[in-house]
């Protein structure tokens, strides 16, 4: 009976209540979140994968700024069907950089994991400015402000100084010149200097068609066109990271 | 006595406390909103920098007001003298925001039919209302429903007056502030982009700070209770407030990137984020509507019934059993991802376990009602609280085959996920929100009765209705695109075109809508109903004489 | 990463599945036992009495 008394503490004391509380809900979570810092699978870097140009992550920034994710998922799961209609499955190494994850939870629209390529500038400028216009039946609201406003350029640098504080490999010279990085993408005709060595892959061209400007139109579209472009998966090797 | 300006009055250590606080936090908005780096930004530091110099007002107005001594803890006989003035607020912000989500969230539901109606606008564009609609139903309505029930039941069931003197009406004013700001922001492109967790880093620091205020007035309102037992329905409310404010720590953990900017950037990246994001998401249906409505459940039923619950002793392995699982369930979000593969098998594996407690639960909701069924035929209040508990039992029941991986795999990315959420959250959470708001209204305006119990009546039967077809729609709408999205023609080719799948939605899409209509249609109802029966019935006793600055409760 | 798993899952279906059976036990033998019933049956009333 001494032992039973003792559980009273339950009914009879709100702050071990409390405790109690505490700890049964704080197993769930370490036992599921802890091992994802340390497991090969979920840290292993993949060949080909690089932090955001300042370009594209002010991209990814109005890609969140305009709840993209409620509608589009950035993740293939692996189902046959989604790998034939998207592409390689994701990798998690693909999402390493992410901050927030944009994996999404519906797919109102495709999933936009490996959108990156699969149409023109011309085309995606067109659907974000009336998405009707080019795919009578879709129900995407337009953006049509993307392409009038100009991009701010000049908080950039706070952005990549910040994300290199949380571990993402930015140098100090690639933060100082994140405005001028920007400008070297947007611009075909600037001198790209060393922006490929920062940033390989990165595609460098004028994306919303107006060349005199950087618009948030420029920004996003470039986000999109290098989205699921990073990793080779001629070269991939499915074997070497089992999930 | 409650005017007299006696020659001994002081300021509480609260009072000067606060007001200093709220005016260096008015000047820091001030300076903020100078130098803000984004105009919406600097509209929310005008907001903040109003809502602080507001509060050194009244906390002045207040003072100037209120008797020498501090507010009885009991009446001359004898009973407790409850505090329900902040209870009072919180019930009618809750009739307020729900009104204002459904409203959202039937616009929204047109919208995915109509896409005109997006008007081309960036604060009308699907993308940032339907983070308003989430936030307005779950933390705003819920939310405030959840304030009012457990500041209301810790302290009857305590017999004690609420512990605090301005904090609980900081709790509620402060509560309801975050709500103005996050909403204002989403509209305004303020959002770090996690689903149910949008607010920005700034925003979130506030709730943190009203967040642990709520925690420390239910905590101590326990600990001054004049009973020997915690009830059960306060284990649920304690439950909810501290694991909230354990999950809004860990998800939130964002670096600003400024002062003077309202962009942060998650501590986590890409499958940790995913992961705390969903122990998060999860959670928040699992601690915030779930545990913190069984509360309401365990306190209200047996209330109206007027029958204690059908076992205690159920209740509190309910109680353990739910907590203890729940945590674990999040993965179940993660499927066939690139989660690794044990962590989603333990999700779906404690999802399916949560089948048990959950049920455990609503048998002893329902059971409750044993020896008085009739009442249901009588009482459509208590009908609607007990058809809420049944639909709890319904969608507790999907989530676990939800869960299963191989259903998953259809139903994910879908509009059945849709469905499901609605039948939880409309069946459940709302229902068992109207019911007890139909009980507060009259108790804590002193009111004989409600004005109408017909229409109480309609409100049920057109929501119901309204229910219905948000649900079945949503279930065809989602297992139909969901087949469509991995139908193969003969020559194993991928049958349908993405666009396709979504050319097939529309007549779904316009159903659905319809039964938000008709929700939102009942809760109309419910707000006139409850507007009467404060301006029009009368009192359930004779006015006492006001004791301090609280309002004598009814009973 | 198999030896991950199959670790996992070794420890998840030996001791941690003692220690979920382990603390069910202690909840139902809490809440079940005789010597509980009558503050239960008193908490049970407490939204009930008037006050």
């Amino acid at each position: 009976m001494s032992l039973w008394k003792k559980h009273q503490v339950f009914e009879k004391n709100s702050i071990i209540l409390l405790i109690g509380v505490l700890v049964v809900i704080a197993i769930g979570g370490l036992v599921e979140i802890a091992p994802l810092f340390y497991l090969k699978s979920t840290i292993e870097k993949v060949e080909g994968m690089r932090p955001y140009t300042p370009l594209e992550l002010a991209g990814r920034n109005i890609y969140v700024r305009e709840g993209c994710y409620n509608c589009h998922s950035q993740m293939i799961r692996t189902l046959r069907d989604e790998v034939e209609r998207y592409g390689h499955y994701s990798l998690a190494s693909e999402s390493m950089y992410d901050r927030p994850f944009q994996w999404g939870s519906k797919r109102t629209g495709p999933d936009l994991a490996r959108v990156g390529g699969k149409y023109s500038d011309a085309w995606q400028r067109e659907h974000l400015d009336d998405p009707r216009a080019v795919v009578p039946t879709s129900i995407m609201p337009a953006y049509p402000w993307l392409a009038q406003r100009t991009l701010e350029l000049d908080y950039l640098g706070q952005d990549l100084a910040i994300q290199a504080k949380l571990g993402v490999p930015y140098d100090d010279a690639m933060v100082a010149d994140a405005k001028a990085d920007a400008w070297r993408q947007a611009d075909p005709n600037a001198d790209p200097g060393d922006l490929e060595a920062r940033y390989p892959k990165v595609q460098i061209r004028d994306f919303d068609g107006d060349p005199t400007r950087i618009t948030e139109a420029d920004a996003l579209i470039a986000y999109l066109q290098m989205l699921g472009t990073l990793v080779d998966f001629k070269l991939y090797d499915d074997k070497a990271n089992l999930r | 006595m409650a005017h007299s300006l006696s020659s001994g009055k002081q300021p509480t250590w609260g009072e000067t406390g606060l007001g200093i606080v709220a005016g260096l936090l008015a000047l820091l908005c001030f300076v903020i909103a100078g130098k803000a780096q984004d105009p919406g930004y600097g509209f929310h530091a005008v907001v903040f920098m109003l809502a602080a110099a507001g509060s050194v007002y009244a906390i002045g107005k207040r003072y100037g007001a209120r008797a020498a001594e501090p507010v009885p803890q009991v009446l001359p006989d004898g009973r407790p003298n409850y505090n329900l003035g902040p209870i009072k607020f919180a019930t009618v912000a809750s009739m307020f925001w729900g009104i204002a989500g459904f409203l959202i969230g039937v616009l929204i539901a047109f919208q995915l039919a109509f896409p005109i109606l997006n008007f081309d606008l960036p604060w009308t564009s699907f993308g940032r209302l339907r983070p308003l609609h989430t936030s307005a139903v779950i933390f705003a309505f819920g939310g405030n429903v959840l304030l009012a029930t457990s500041l209301y039941v810790v302290q009857r069931t305590s017999r004690a007056r609420l512990a605090g003197d301005l904090s609980p009406w900081f709790v509620v004013l402060g509560y309801n502030l975050f709500i103005v700001v996050a909403g204002t922001g989403y509209l305004l492109g303020i959002s770090q982009g996690k689903e149910y967790a949008e607010p920005e880093w700034y925003a979130d620091l506030f709730l943190t700070i009203v967040w642990v205020t709520y925690f420390l007035v239910f905590m101590a309102t326990l600990a001054k209770r004049r009973e020997p037992h915690i009830y059960v329905a306060n284990w649920f409310f304690l439950a909810f407030i501290a694991t909230i404010a354990v999950l809004h720590l860990g998800n939130n953990a964002a670096l600003p990137v400024s002062l003077w900017s309202p962009k942060s950037y998650i501590v986590w990246s890409g499958v940790q984020d995913a992961m705390v994001q969903w122990w998060y998401g999860h959670n928040a249906v699992g601690f915030f509507l779930t545990a913190g409505f069984l509360g309401i459940m365990y306190y209200f039923i047996p209330k109206r019934a007027e029958r204690p619950v059908y076992s205690y002793r159920l209740s509190i392995i309910h109680f353990w059993a739910l907590i203890f699982l729940y945590i674990w369930a999040g993965p179940h979000h993660l499927h066939y991802t690139a989660l690794p593969d044990w962590a989603q098998t333990l999700g779906m594996t404690f999802s399916i376990m949560l089948w048990m407690p959950s049920w455990g639960g609503m048998i002893n909701g329902l059971m409750t009602l044993s020896g008085a069924w009739d009442k249901l035929r009588t009482d459509p209040v208590l009908r609607m609280m007990v058809v809420s508990v049944a639909f709890y039992g319904m969608s507790t029941f999907e989530g676990p085959l939800m869960s299963v991986k191989a259903v998953n795999s259809l139903s994910h990315y879908t509009d059945w996920t849709i469905g499901h959420v609605h039948s939880g959250a409309l069946g459940w959470v709302a229902y068992i929100s109207f019911g007890a708001i139909y009980c507060l209204v009259p108790w804590l305006w002193n009111r004989k009765q409600l004005y109408s119990l017909k229409l109480v009546e309609w409100h049920f039967w057109i929501s119901t209705l309204g229910i219905v077809l948000y649900i079945t729609s949503m279930w065809v709408a989602g297992i139909l695109q969901g087949l469509m999205w991995r139908a193969y023609t003969s020559l194993g080719f991928l049958e349908y075109s993405f666009v396709e799948t979504v050319e097939a939605m529309h007549p779904f899409y316009i159903i659905r809508a319809l039964g938000g209509v008709l929700f939102l249609a009942g809760a109309l109802l419910m707000a006139f109903n409850l507007w009467r029966t404060v301006t029009s019935v009368e009192p359930a006793e004779a006015e006492r004489p006001v004791v301090g600055s609280a309002v004598i409760p009814a009973e | 990463m198999s030896d991950t798993y199959m670790m996992l899952a070794h420890f998840a279906q030996t001791w941690g599945l003692a220690y979920f059976v382990g603390v069910f036990l202690v909840v139902l033998a809490y809440a079940l036992s005789p010597s509980r019933k009558g503050r239960f049956d008193a908490a049970a009333r407490l939204p009930l009495s008037e006050d």
